[in-house]
């Protein structure tokens, strides 16, 4: 008997339940959750209607005295050197109820209409921007009860319409000189970065050479800015020394890897940029290494 | 440390093998569960083993095998994939998100040769993908491995000529384009493995190197195979491409190796219809290239070619093969200026056996080569290196190979001036050479002048050539001198004008031989003149108009004139026996041409040897029976002469040092009255004067025995002189009376059964063959048997010891068949 009332003391007296409307068809995505679990949540973009139903029930044999049911849909970025501190990027509020006693299972309709969501949902190191549905069941004297529903947000960008390649000489001088091209600046999620390394001048023993992915993630401003950076892939492109004159293809598929669109400035809270960099390996284990920055942008797939 | 090198390397290779089995294992797994991604996942594990920097190439060939033979496995899972309806272009993308570039080239391979076998896209693409990715390999073995692979794998899938992978995009042109790139970019990578490492192991890398060296070369095997690439293709597209990149790649070992695979991979009539282009790039290649190897198993592919079928050779005339290998030699050797004088001498016997086999009929060009050779060899002197000179008798080998015949080659006005630079040894050899060519063709050198140039050629056998060391091996000086001798023999021509001046030739050669030389050239040169003679004598009967004697013409006399010089000769060695025999045998032969004045000349000769040169006993022995056995025979002296000639013998007879042999030698003598057909010379009284003579010397001998020893010794010598008796009876010499060869008969028996006499078998059978003889004579029947029954003898004691002699008999037959008395069987055999 203790242990039921225990129980029933630190349990909500009601369950809350958030179900979009179109969630039969809507298509799921992963998300990683803090604790490492993934859950599969749906899958919005800008602009579209997010409705849905919420239903409060009560727990058996109790009613919910509330002064206010409300749903909000946020866009949070929290940084994790603030953990806990959220920033709302945007907030719209539906009013569910007016105050009164729940005593029996009770289900509002709510929608956003074409709601503004310009930000994807993004997961990094330092930072995280979420989007998320709260549902909240003001009370007199107790607590709120509060419900979250997460969601992921990702946004099609056209194909651009400038995409140059990028062409370049580096080296160090009498030593190595190269010449790397890669057919594109801007690459979609899914695309196949093409190019080549031609030798110009080789005087060092090469061992290998590699091209890595980088995620530069910076978050807050000024003097508080935190710059991370990731190596996402590591891609070999080639194995010994060649000589001068020899050319190298590189052929690297971006659908294995997680990636996700260049974020130039996100409410001047964080930025995500991608880098490429070619990384040549001599025999002393002495790394020759350049990076250039590519724009990656989520292409509508076509399907 | 080496010795620890090796052992680390046996370890990492079990290390390697290892690693490859256990990831192998868990690729079948996944394969057995239809588990693509892990699949790809083990694959990639299992070629990561192949990333080793730690093995030589054989060690790393190994490991390659057995990762090889996974392969196939995979690549067969990939086509049952496809089939299952997994898009084979998904799986192409798929195996590319390997992070290691050596496993993700790999498994690209091995997806892409499942790719072209699906048709899904034109071979051209894949292929052209595949050898453009491969480039990513830059370490030499990796990468030549690797692409050996993708050879290997892309092999059955070019889009040749009536291949299933032909189409109208894919044509066999994009099928030579790939291998040629795949080529070249493995020659590149087989190149570069020379200046990588250290200094100090260029040896090793030389050898490892050479271990690969297949993989290359399997490229352009490769392209040989392809049907499509015919005549213009190769002379257009491949050849020059495939030169290019051999002169680019500015490497010995590289260029000497493709070219020779240039060479032994392709078809004769593409080598011969671009030889132009072939042979364009010799001279640009590195000057410590071994080009004379490689041109000269051109020219022995192209020799062959030609010797294959009669059909081939007007290509070769079309062409001009003979004026561009030529001018490409000639170039060769300009442009490699250190190229020792052996490898040019190569080129040019290579050259020289191509000609003779294309070009039979054009001894002009064979003697051109021979030129060029001389002016090459002019500039160095006599030659002492040993290979060099090996290779000059295999050039001077060849026309005579090929012509099977030294006639022609005796045409060829170089051919002796190339041997003048040979060493003396070796300048010998190669007249041996051609003294054996000689012999095994059976060749007739039937002029002087051809003689002439003949002995010019073997000057080395004939006489001491200047500065010439002596010590030459006993037993090679006298095969040499022997087959010199027998080469004499060979010279032959029906015209007796011309063989008498064959003859003078050879003579004039023959006598600067010096006295080594001398003993074994004179007896042939004289028999060879004495053949002649006897020619001469039958022609001489033929056509009585023209008698010998006519100073114009050859006559025996002529020819004895020069046998006289010729033979003392001899004298300078000396060689009195030899001479002695000679002179003898030509007696005979102007016994032959009634030529008494001649013959008494040579007796004379021979006489004088005797006197004067025979010393040795022995000697004088055999050489007394040789004259008497000569003399017995001679018709043509006048009683004069022969007087003089017999009463000499008998008187040498009687002046042999040992009393046996004086008996013997009287005993002979008694033939020189009796001449059997010849009735003027049958002097039955002198006959019985020596057989008297005889047998007082044996008698002789006997005492002197019984003086010496205390026995009388062998009755021997009186069974003999019995014989003599037996025969001239036989013969009808009143002076033999049977009263004395029955005494004589007696006498004998008496003397083997004294107890003073040493029992000898060799005479009791000699006796009781001799009296078998009389026994058989008797029951022969007819006018002989009547004379032998004349003589008596005591049946009982003869047939006892017939019986004795059953046993021990060995000239029974002798005497049984021939119905001359053993002895003179003898004289006969001596006098040959």
């Amino acid at each position: 008997m203790d242990q039921n009332y225990l129980i029933g003391a630190f349990k909500p007296s009601c369950n809350i339940s958030i179900t979009f409307s179109d969630a039969k068809n809507r298509k799921q995505v992963p998300m990683k959750k803090e604790n490492g679990q993934t859950l599969m949540v749906p899958l919005f973009h800008s602009q579209e209607n997010i409705a849905g139903k919420i239903s409060i029930e009560p727990l058996q044999g109790k009613k919910v005295d509330q002064v206010g049911v409300k749903v909000e849909l946020l866009g949070q970025i929290e940084m994790y050197f603030d953990r806990g501190n959220f920033y709302d990027f945007a907030s719209l509020v539906r009013e569910l109820d007016v105050p009164g006693e729940i005593y029996e299972r009770k289900t509002y309709p709510f929608e956003f209409s074409t709601v503004e969501m310009p930000y994807e949902t993004y997961n990094g190191v330092n930072v995280r921007l979420r989007y998320v549905l709260k549902v909240t069941v003001t009370r007199a004297y107790a607590g709120s009860i509060i419900e979250y529903q997460d969601f992921v947000v990702s946004n099609y960008s056209p194909p651009p319409p400038i995409n140059n390649s990028i062409k370049m000489e580096v080296g160090i001088e009498d030593c190595l000189h190269i010449e790397f091209e890669y057919n594109k600046s801007k690459y979609h999620l899914k695309d196949v970065i093409i190019g080549k390394i031609y030798f110009l001048l080789v005087r060092i023993k090469i061992k290998n050479m590699d091209i890595e992915i980088r995620r530069r993630e910076s978050t807050g401003s000024g003097a508080n800015t935190h710059v991370e950076t990731e190596t996402l892939a590591k891609f070999e492109l080639m194995d010994g020394a060649p000589v001068r004159g020899e050319s190298i293809p590189i052929r690297l598929f971006l659908s294995p890897y997680e990636l996700t669109p260049t974020h130039r400035n996100i409410n001047n809270k964080f930025s995500v940029k991608y880098y490429l960099n070619l990384v040549l390996v001599d025999e002393e284990d002495r790394r020759y290494f350049k990076q250039q920055e590519i724009t990656i942008y989520r292409l509508q797939e076509s399907s | 440390m080496i010795a620890d090198g090796v052992e680390n390397e046996e370890k990492w290779l079990a290390a390697g093998i290892a690693g490859l089995q256990q990831n192998a294992f868990y690729m079948h797994r996944a394969l057995d569960s239809n588990n693509l991604r892990d699949a790809l996942k083990y694959s990639a594990q299992m070629l990561s083993e192949l990333r080793t920097s730690k093995l030589s190439p054989h060690k790393y060939y190994e490991l390659y095998m057995r990762a090889f033979d996974e392969l196939r496995k995979l690549e067969m899972f990939f086509k049952e994939e496809a089939r299952r309806g997994c898009s084979i272009i998904d799986l192409y993308e798929l195996v590319q998100h390997a992070g290691n570039i050596l496993p993700r080239l790999y498994l690209l391979c091995t997806v892409g040769s499942v790719y072209i076998k699906s048709k899904e896209a034109p071979a051209k693409d894949v292929l052209k993908d595949l050898v453009e990715m491969c480039r990513g390999i830059q370490h030499p073995v990796r990468g030549l491995f690797l692409r050996s692979y993708l050879s290997q794998v892309s092999r059955d899938k070019l889009p040749d000529i009536g291949s299933e992978y032909e189409g109208d995009a894919d044509t066999v042109v994009d099928a030579v384009e790939f291998v040629l790139q795949n080529f070249t970019e493995m020659n590149k990578l087989w190149v570069r493995m020379q200046h990588q490492g250290p200094a100090r192991e260029k040896e090793k890398r030389e050898k490892e190197r050479s271990e690969l060296r297949d993989l290359v070369g399997k490229n352009l095997h490769v392209l040989s195979q392809i049907e499509g690439v015919d005549l213009d293709m190769y002379k257009d597209t491949v050849l020059p491409r495939v030169l290019e990149q051999v002169v680019n790649c500015k490497d010995e070992i590289a260029q000497f190796y493709l070219m020779d695979c240039i060479i032994q991979v392709f078809p004769d009539e593409y080598h011969l219809q671009t030889l132009e282009i072939l042979l364009g790039a010799c001279p640009q290649l590195q000057p410590s290239v071994d080009i004379k190897t490689v041109l000269s198993r051109l020219m022995e592919r192209l020799s062959n070619y030609a010797a294959s079928s009669a059909e081939v050779l007007p290509e070769f005339l079309q062409v001009e093969a003979f004026s561009k290998l030529n001018n490409a030699i000639g170039k060769v050797i300009e442009a490699q200026v250190d190229m020792p004088i052996f490898g040019a001498v190569t080129l040019y016997s290579s050259l020289l056996t191509f000609t003779l086999h294309v070009h039979p009929d054009r001894l002009d060009y064979a003697d051109q080569v021979l030129g060029a050779c001389v002016k090459k060899l002019s500039s160095k002197g006599k030659l002492d290196d040993s290979k060099a000179t090996k290779q000059i008798v295999a050039l001077l080998s060849a026309p005579l190979e090929k012509y099977n015949d030294i006639v022609t080659a005796l045409k060829l006005s170089n051919y002796p001036r190339v041997m003048e630079y040979l060493d003396i040894e070796t300048n010998k050899i190669m007249a041996t050479v051609i003294i054996q060519s000689i012999m095994k063709n059976n060749t007739h050198i039937s002029t002087a002048d051809k003689v002439e140039a003949l002995f010019e050629l073997m000057t080395g056998l004939i006489k001491d050539l200047d500065g010439a060391e002596e010590e030459v091996d006993e037993d090679d000086f006298k095969e040499e001198q022997n087959s010199v001798a027998r080469l004499i023999q060979m010279l032959y021509n029906d015209d007796q004008e011309e063989m008498f001046q064959i003859i003078c030739t050879v003579k004039k050669h023959i006598m600067t031989g010096g006295p080594k030389r001398l003993p074994f050239t004179v007896p042939p040169l004289v028999f060879l003149s004495l053949k002649l003679v006897r020619r001469l004598q039958g022609s001489s009967q033929d056509q009585e108009e023209n008698p010998f004697g006519d100073d114009s013409s050859t006559s025996p006399k002529k020819i004895f004139q020069l046998l006289n010089q010729t033979i003392e000769a001899l004298s300078i060695v000396p060689a009195p026996e030899l001479a002695l025999r000679l002179y003898l045998q030509c007696a005979e032969a102007a016994n032959d041409c009634d030529l008494e004045p001649v013959a008494y000349e040579f007796f004379t000769q021979a006489y004088i040897l005797y006197e004067e040169e025979v010393s040795d006993s022995k000697a004088q022995v055999t050489a007394l029976h040789l004259i008497i056995g000569t003399l017995q025979r001679m018709h043509v002296f006048g009683v004069e002469n022969r007087d003089t000639l017999t009463h000499k013998a008998t008187g040498y007879s009687a002046k042999l040092l040992k009393k046996p042999d004086q008996c013997r030698a009287v005993y002979g003598c008694a033939h020189l009255f009796w001449v059997d057909d010849q009735d003027n010379m049958k002097d039955g009284e002198r006959v019985l004067i020596c057989l008297k003579r005889a047998l007082r010397i044996a008698n002789a001998a006997q005492q002197m025995s019984n003086a010496a020893r205390g026995n009388t010794g062998s009755v021997l010598l009186f069974v003999e002189i019995l014989n003599k008796y037996l025969y001239f009876y036989e013969k009808g010499n009143p002076q033999i009376t049977v009263a004395a060869i029955q005494s004589l008969i007696e006498l004998i028996t008496t003397e083997m059964q004294s107890d003073n006499s040493p029992p000898d078998p060799a005479a009791d059978a000699f006796l009781a063959s001799t009296l078998r003889y009389l026994q058989f004579q008797k029951q022969k029947g007819g006018a002989i048997s009547e004379k032998y029954e004349a003589i008596k003898i005591w049946h009982s004691w003869w047939s006892e010891e017939l019986d004795a002699s059953n046993a021990s008999s060995v000239l029974t037959p002798c005497v049984l068949v021939n119905d001359t008395v053993v002895i003179f069987t003898e004289l006969h055999d001596l006098s040959v």
